[in-house]
């Protein structure tokens, strides 16, 4: 079944199977299928068909850049910009290798908000320098490098606020029947 | 060699090479300055912290001897640093500094 703007309906079986993609990619669809209880050939076919719907985007590695000797540093660079040049500025960001990831904001003014790495301080500082604050439409620039992470994780099935909404509906159900 | 002839170091530089003013790494205040003209009156405008921040890196002499080509206003600057000067003291003396050599 499909949406009007193109998108796949999904059930539960092709829920659990991004799931237990997000878990381990490298999983048989055999393991996949007995933890869903369908056959493996199920478990091929929707996976191919999530991925010819572009659902399922790449397979790929998450690496802990740490353990890798590199001592890079992040920061997060919040550009403020006038509004008319705003997407302009965002696509240049998009293209630099050193910008991670891209965001655009609507609070009082209109902000970009973009996660940077660099070799050390000073590459960070030459790179908003030289390649930020000279593009057209850029108003000021407030950079913060981060010190310690916390948390990261990606969107997964197990984060969808969907999903969360409904662990809450039903913890608080258990809840009430112990009342 | 490179020439520092009144009309190079007075032209009005593209985007790119203008002078950027930062008050730490990575925070840009909006100012920013495309000929030495417009540089001296930014020393004027911008917070002291971005000129403090700037000086102490040798950014202004890097950006007056590389981009501007005006190597003698550039030695100037740096002579500044012998005097440990912060604040409003740094303010004046770099415009002081700058605008002498503008005015020849």
């Amino acid at each position: 079944m499909k949406f009007k703007n193109n998108a796949l309906a999904l059930d539960a079986t092709d829920l659990g199977i991004l799931e237990a993609l997000q878990e381990d990619a490298r999983q048989t669809y055999t393991t996949i299928g007995k933890r869903l209880g369908v056959a493996h050939s199920t478990v091929y076919d929707r996976i191919k068909r999530m991925e010819r719907h572009g659902i399922i985007t790449k397979y790929t590695a998450l690496i802990d850049a740490e353990k890798t000797g590199a001592k890079n540093i992040t920061a997060i660079m919040t550009v403020f910009t006038n509004p008319k040049e705003s997407e302009k500025v965002a696509e240049k960001l998009c293209e630099a290798p050193q910008v991670l990831e891209v965001y655009t904001s609507l609070s009082e003014e209109l902000l970009i908000i973009a996660k940077v790495v660099a070799e050390n301080q000073e590459s960070l500082h030459a790179f908003i320098a030289n390649s930020v604050a000279p593009l057209l439409g850029v108003l000021r620039i407030r950079t913060s490098i981060i010190t310690k992470k916390f948390k990261e994780t990606q969107f997964s099935m197990v984060n969808n606020p969907k999903k969360l909404t409904f662990i809450k509906e039903k913890h608080n159900k258990i809840g009430e029947n112990k009342l | 060699m490179k020439r520092e002839t009144p009309s190079r170091i007075l032209r009005t530089l593209p985007r790119e090479k203008a002078f950027y003013f930062f008050t730490s790494i990575g925070n840009y205040t909006g100012e920013s300055a495309s000929s030495l003209k417009e540089f001296m009156d930014k020393i004027n405008e911008v917070d002291v912290k971005s000129l403090e921040f700037h000086f102490y890196r040798g950014d202004f002499e890097k950006w007056i001897a590389e981009i501007l080509e005006d190597e003698g206003l550039a030695e100037e600057i740096k002579k500044l640093h012998e005097y440990g000067l912060m604040g409003d003291k740094l303010r004046i003396q770099l415009y002081t500094t700058v605008s002498n050599r503008y005015k020849k």
